[in-house]
């Protein structure tokens, strides 16, 4: 009995390791752009999904390989963010921040649209690069494609992380999203520092698309449920913090599967799968009331 | 000696509020000169129309060449600007402050200047990984200098930097603004509203009154001029 629970227990911080891997990339496309441009980007979630079908296309309509799929993909979903943040940001930019909230919306719509009227809104297979197999590890039983999202995802932040400690541009990335006068009087390109960082989101935007659309199927609103879980990894770990984001998402994905595995076991017996998404706006809800700077952010201070 | 800075019929405006009206003025290679004058006299925005954060019309010429694009064209071209406030990135630490300030550099010196700074603040290798954001007042304003002399700037700006420091902070700074100018030939246009440092501190100095030049003179000229000293300086 004891040795079930814990093989239970087992598999689902796997599997809440996965799917928070996923939760912890997009938060951090959502950091990146909150940062500089102090808003959410809300078209986060589409425009990831038009990655994946990017990829889908490649494969299914042009017989691409995965892998080669997959880069292509992020090369360009990344060159798509900067024309993103050119073609629509920029220009109000300088407006207030509602102006670029709305924008963000609008572009939500549009991406969403578009997946539609391209590829209809048919639910269509993107294939894992991992396969279907499952291991059978000491009883706990792990799918291949879940071990390789934890990698990839933890890869990503790994790379990103360099990017941003040990690089001038990252140096520059940082300095352009805090304090961009500043930045400017040191010479450093601010606008193109900014179209960067939508470059960098949308390459997350589009791992994170690419590794859920195998598990739930591609579709238009493939993204939609995903991206209340970032805003939740988010704000849990702190809006502002990089770190934060991804120890936020690898987080919510595990304690909601941790709900489900003590509801299968007696307590929380409430609890549903019905019930991972409300649950996700309530853990929103707790940490702007209790610590709205979140576990790793800083406080906001005023100086006086 | 050469000409490295010069003004000619320099205006600006911000909105409705005309800050300058017609600015002339010449700083010449290896020279510390002061602009001096009363809060809202147009101080700030000289040095701001100089490193292109607020735009101008008349002429800017650095080295015979003209002034033109942004401030980060403007930086490359070699003006380092310490901005009033100072500016520090006080999210980031102390060497990557530095670090910023040789953005603009290719050259591959980055280290060998890093050292150099820390001859004149040895105290910023030590406190490398301290967030800036931390440091006193006094030494965030070190920290603006450092980071600006990591451009190895043609031309230095600075922008009130004796404000809120205390006295002893203040003639540390300007000694050592001082050493650069004898030791390696700085070049330096001071912003200042203590007119008593400020004229000890550099050669000549220029005295604006409400947008544009009121009178010129040598340092030592001003100082010694006790009416314009009580009409102009307010000491
Ligand atoms: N951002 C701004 N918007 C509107 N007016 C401004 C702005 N900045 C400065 N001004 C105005 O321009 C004029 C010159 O300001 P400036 O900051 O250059 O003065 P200053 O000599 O540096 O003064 P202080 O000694 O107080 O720093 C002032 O009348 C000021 O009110
Ligand atoms: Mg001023």
């Amino acid at each position: 009995m004891l040795a079930a629970a814990f093989t239970d227990f087992m598999q689902q911080v796997v599997s809440g390791l996965a799917s928070g891997g996923i939760y912890a990339l997009l938060a951090l496309a959502l950091v990146i752009i909150h940062r500089s441009t102090g808003v959410i980007n809300f078209a986060q979630g589409e425009m990831a999904t038009l990655s994946a079908y990017i990829a889908w296309a490649l494969i299914a309509h042009h017989s691409w390989g995965y892998w080669p799929a997959f880069a292509a993909t992020l090369v360009i979903s990344f060159v798509g963010g900067i024309g993103i943040h050119t073609a629509v940001i920029r220009p109000v930019e300088r407006g207030s921040v509602l102006r670029i909230v709305i924008v963000t919306i609008g572009l939500l719509v549009a991406i969403n649209g578009f997946v539609v009227w391209q590829w209809s809104g048919e639910p269509q297979q993107l294939q894992s690069p991992f396969g279907t197999d499952v291991y059978d590890v000491g009883g706990v039983v792990v799918a291949a494609h879940d071990i390789g999202t934890i990698t990839v995802a933890l890869g990503i932040v790994l790379l990103l992380g360099a990017l941003f400690r040990f690089t001038k541009v990252g140096l520059a990335l940082r300095a352009a999203a805090v304090n961009p006068e500043e930045a400017r009087l040191v010479g450093v390109r601010v606008s193109w520092m900014l179209g960067l960082g939508w470059g960098l989101a949308a390459l997350l935007g589009a791992v994170a698309g690419m590794l859920t659309a195998p598990t739930v199927g591609l579709d238009p609103n493939m993204m939609a449920a995903v991206l209340i879980y970032a805003f939740a990894a988010a704000i849990l770990g702190g809006i502002d913090s990089p770190i934060g984001a991804v120890v936020g998402g690898l987080l919510i994905g595990v304690l909601l599967n941790m709900l489900s595995f003590l509801s299968q076991y007696g307590m929380f017996d409430w609890f549903t799968e019905e019930l991972r998404l409300p649950m996700a706006l309530l853990i929103i809800l707790a940490v702007l009331l209790v610590r709205p700077h979140g576990i790793l952010g800083r406080p906001e201070v005023k100086r006086v | 000696m050469k000409t490295l800075l010069e003004l000619d019929g320099v205006a600006a405006r911000y909105g409705p509020v005309q800050a300058l009206t017609d600015v002339s003025l010449v700083v010449r290679e290896g020279e510390v000169v002061a602009v001096l004058g009363a809060n809202g006299a147009g101080k700030t925005t000289t040095l701001r129309a100089i490193s292109g954060t607020v735009s101008r019309t008349g002429a800017i010429d650095l080295d015979g060449k003209s002034l033109k694009g942004g401030p980060e064209a403007i930086a490359k071209a070699g003006v380092a600007h310490v901005p009033e406030g100072r500016g520090t990135f006080v999210d980031l630490t102390v060497t990557e402050n530095l670090k910023l300030g040789a953005y603009t550099r290719r050259d591959r010196s980055v280290k060998a200047d890093l050292e150099r700074i820390a001859e004149y603040f040895p105290w910023m290798t030590e406190r490398g990984g301290q967030r800036a954001g931390t440091l006193s007042g006094g030494e965030q304003q070190m920290l603006a200098l450092g980071r600006a002399l990591m451009s190895r700037p043609r031309l230095l700006l600075l922008d009130e930097p004796s404000l809120g420091l205390a006295p002893m902070v203040v003639r540390e700074f300007f000694r050592i603004v001082r050493q650069l100018n004898e030791d390696e030939g700085l070049t330096v246009l001071v912003v200042e509203q203590d007119a008593r440092i400020a004229l000890r501190a550099s050669q000549r100095a220029y005295v604006l009154e409400v947008g544009h030049v009121a009178l010129t003179g040598t340092s030592s000229e001003l100082e010694g001029d006790e009416s314009i000293r009580r009409s102009y300086l307010g000491y």
